[in-house]
Formats: C-alpha cells, structure tokens, sequence
C-alpha cells in the first residue's frame, strides 16, 4: 500500500508537469489555432536563464520569477515577429516554423550553456513526509500543489477579468473581437507571453529532476502532447487531468506491469492515445469541432 | 452634420474590382440603406468603412480619414459593424458576449444597465442569457449581435444583412427592436439589406448599388414610388 500511494503520488508530480507545458500548448492553440512544437524548447530557455540568474548568485525564487517575466517578452515577441506572419496562413507551415524554432532555441541554448548537464536547485527541500505509510518527496507535493495554483490563477484569469474574456474573444474570432475594439495583435502577444511564462513553471519545476540540457523538454513536449491529445484541445481542466492520469498510470504500469516495466513506460502515454483517439476522437473532456457546411 | 462620408470608394479582392467608385452619406442620427443584388457590393462597402477590407478613394468619419486604420481602431472611434453572418461569440455566453461588446466603454458603471436595456429590448435573450451564443436560434442569435454591437455605445452601426436565413416574422421582430433602439439612442445606422421593404421600414434614404457603383441615390419615399426599384427590389 506504501509503494502505492509513493507511486500515485509521484506520478501526480511528474504528471503536473506535463500539465504546466500542456497548458501552455493548449492556451496558444486557444488564441491562434496552432500546436506550438517549440513550447518545450522555450520552456529550456527560460529554465538556463534561472539558472544563469543563480550562478550570478541572484537568489533562486528570484531567479525564477524573473526567468517567468522574461518569458512571457519572449513569447511575445516570438508571436508578434516570426508567428504572425504565418498566421491565417497554411496551418501546417506554421507548425513547421514552430518546430524550426525548437531546433533554433535548442542550438542555442547549447551554443550558450554547452550540452553539459547544469544542477539546477530545486524550490523545494530535498526532503521526505510520511503519509499514510508512504514515504513521499516534499518536491512531489510541492510540485502538484504548483500547478494547482497555476490553474486556479489561469481559470480566474480567464472567467473573471476582462482581460481573459478579451483572449478568449481574440481566440474565438478574431475579426468579430476587433469589431468590439479588441487590439487581436497585442492579445495574441498577450497570449503567447503567458503561454512562454507557464513554460518556464515547467522548466523550473522539472529542471531539478532531470537536470538542466538542452533536450531535457523534448520528452516532456512528448508527454505534453499526449495529455493534451487525451484531455482536449479545448479544456484546460481536462488537459491537466490528462496529464495526471498519465504520470499516475506511467508509474503504476512500470511497477506492477512487468512486461512493460520502467524501460518501456514511455508507450503508456501511446498506448492512451491510441484508445482515446478511436473511442473519443475530441478527447476525454474536448468539444467536437463542428464545421457547418 | 455629416457624421460619414465616402466619396468614390474603390476595393479589390485580389485582382477583382468589387467597388468603383461608391459614394454616400450619413448624417449624425440618420440611416441609409444599401440595396443591390448579390455581388454588388453591398458587403464590401461596410467592410471598407470598418476596414476589414482595403480602400482607395476617402472615407471621412466624424472629420478624420479612417481609411487605413485596423478595424479595432474604427471600432474604438464609435463604428460597430454587425458583420454577415452575425459575427457572435459561440463559446462565450450572451452574457460574456454583451461584455466583449463593452470592451472600449471607460464608464464601467453603466455597462450592467445597458446589459439590463437590451435584455429589455431583446426579451428573447434574457432566458437564454447563460447559455452559449452557439445554442441560440438564427434570430436570437442575430438580436445578440445587434445587442452586443450597441453595448459598444458606437456613433453608428454597420449593419449586414440581419434578416438573411431568419422566418419573415422574426426577421419583422429584429427590425422593429433595431427601430426602436434607433429612436431611443439617436445612433446613425448605414443598413445592407436585400430585402427592401424591411429597408425602408427603418431608412430615410438608400442608394442602389450594381457592380461597385452607386446607380441610384434618394429619400426611401423617392426610391419606393420607383417602378424599377418596385420591379427589382419590392416584388412588383
């Protein structure tokens, strides 16, 4: 029962933080309809900026929190000089800049920082509570309690204030919100800075673990993408249900599965989306797009 | 006063010439119809003057050339344009959608009683005031787009087409509440309509388009003792 609960627990962690990079993905698919392959690579380069930040010894929350304040200028500036010129275009150009650009920031980071692994401090002390019998991380527990805030924070943004009602409209239709006087340029700026600040939650959440490279997202985007797949593109509640669901699931079938072990655990998330896909083709809790004729 | 003023407006989709030169003229508090058969250039007109279409010629709002503007900028000047196809919000709520209609207005206080005048003015819409604006019937949903388009408190309205794919009795109900939100708020309207006899029922003058050109220009009265209006717009 012990190892249950650690499993359930950690597996909530992990999953939360396919969650903060879900989100991500799913608030500039809200506001420009694309999938952005580069939100992991962001998410890197908000997480060497923390880091560069406390190797000048600046102190870690600090560090972080201007890291997230940054990202959100990069985000938009990203939108504002290289997405919008693809936007109303060919979708699938855009997906392809967007995945020129994670093998672009990629380069980069790596130009900048090497390829050698960085220790990255964890916010959270490295240590151990028992609950019910399970021994389980203050990390872990800090991690989930992180991203529930973040969506309690992203629901009041966007249900109640008129900023969030604006990137709604913008994401809904963007002519009929600039016929109310909405400025669509600056809200998809808007909504790509925010989307780059929840990345660079994930990096700092994530960087401690796997210690910070270049590519250490590139398993986490997979993840990501698989969440937001089985929640729905259009439910950011269901995405991080999602992503729960597949960090608990991932480590319950690594242990008490034996042909799929810790090797293999990576298919889990495959194995989910190919159900989902052929049972319920929006997602878990999506919307079906409806396109009349 | 002239509140609007265009004078031989020209636009291009593409290589395609869909305006050459349209003039017209509004005077603060008045309204004009647009009549003309599909492809005249009806639509193109108003997305010229809310700038969701590009154009030569000049367009003088209020004394100031918008021409060139964005759309949400002419929108913050005091132009709602209520697009075809109504242009509401669908996963938004009415409610939510009455609020992104309000998004320029500075005098935040007086947005929940204007929500309340067209609710009033649209009973319709107050029982379906939680529900999304795509669960709406087609006239409900054209009364939100009016409504939300008035909450803007605009100096005029662009309306495109807000009988098309309505019952002619619903289409009669919208047309009465635009008249009396007209006469209650004093806004100057230019109105696109096929259907003429819904036009003059709210219009002082029109002019007639065909291929992007005015071909006929008068007071409704003018316009409807016409025998070639009767002919092609009236139904004999």
């Amino acid at each position: 029962m012990g190892t249950f609960i650690q499993l359930v627990i950690d597996g909530l962690s992990s999953g939360s933080i396919y969650a903060a990079l879900a989100l991500a993905i799913v608030l500039v698919n809200q506001a420009t309809g694309l999938i952005n392959f580069a939100q992991g690579g962001m998410a890197v380069l908000s997480a060497y900026i923390a880091w560069q930040l406390t190797a000048w010894s600046v102190p870690l929350l600090l560090a972080i929190l201007i890291s997230i304040a940054a990202s959100f200028v990069i985000g938009a500036i990203v939108e504002r000089f290289l997405i919008r010129k693809f936007e109303g275009g060919d979708p699938d150009t855009a997906v392809v800049v967007t995945i020129g650009l994670l093998t672009l920031i990629t380069g980069i980071c790596a130009w900048i920082w090497s390829y050698n692994n960085k220790l990255f401090p964890s916010l959270f002390p490295l240590e151990t509570i028992s609950i019910a019998g399970a021994v389980v991380s203050v990390r872990s527990i800090g991690t989930i309690l992180a991203i529930v805030a973040i969506m309690v924070l992203l629901q009041l943004l966007f249900l109640g204030t008129k900023l969030g009602l604006a990137l709604r409209a913008v994401a809904i239709n963007p002519q009929s919100a600039a016929f109310s006087g909405m400025p669509v340029g600056r809200l998809l700026m808007v909504g790509w800075g925010l989307a780059a600040s929840l990345g660079a939650v994930a990096g700092a959440l994530v960087a401690p673990q796997l210690t910070l490279t270049p590519n250490m997202m590139d398993s986490a985007l997979v993840y990501a993408l698989a969440a937001v797949i089985i929640g729905g593109l259009t439910s950011p509640i269901g995405v991080v249900i999602a992503a729960w669901l597949i960090g608990v699931l991932e480590n319950l079938a690594a242990v008490y599965v034996p042909l799929i072990g810790h090797d293999l655990k990576i298919a889990v998330p495959f194995i989910m989306i190919f159900v989902v896909l052929i049972v319920r083709p929006q997602g878990l809790f999506g919307r079906k797009a409806v396109v009349r004729v | 006063m002239t509140l609007l003023e265009l004078t031989d407006v020209t636009a291009f989709y593409g290589p395609v010439q869909v305006l050459d030169t349209v003039s017209l003229s509004v005077p603060e508090g008045g309204a004009v119809g647009i009549l003309g058969a599909n492809g005249a250039g009806k639509t193109t007109t108003l997305r010229a003057i809310s700038g969701t279409v590009r154009a030569g010629g000049s367009i003088v709002f209020d004394g100031k050339d918008i021409r060139g503007l964005r759309p949400d900028q002419i929108a913050q000047l005091g132009i709602a344009h209520v697009p075809e196809g109504r242009g509401t919000l669908g996963d938004l709520t009415v409610r939510e959608n009455l609020r992104v209609g309000a998004y320029t207005r500075k005098d935040r206080k007086n947005i929940a009683g204007d929500i309340d005048y067209c609710l009033e003015l649209f009973p319709q819409l107050k029982e379906r005031i939680t529900s999304n604006a795509s669960a709406l019937s087609g006239g409900e949903q054209q009364m939100l787009a009016v409504a939300r388009a008035f909450m803007a408190k605009p100096r005029l309205l662009l309306l495109d087409e807000a009988s098309l794919g309505l019952a002619p009795s619903t289409a009669k109900t919208v047309y009465d509440s635009i008249k009396r939100l007209r006469a209650e708020s004093g806004i100057a309207m230019v109105v696109v309509e096929q259907n003429a006899n819904l036009a003059f029922t709210l219009v002082e003058s029109a002019t007639v388009l065909e291929t992007g050109r005015n071909v006929l220009t008068g007071s409704s009265a003018e316009l409807k003792g016409m025998d070639e209006i009767r002919r092609a717009y009236l139904g004999g």
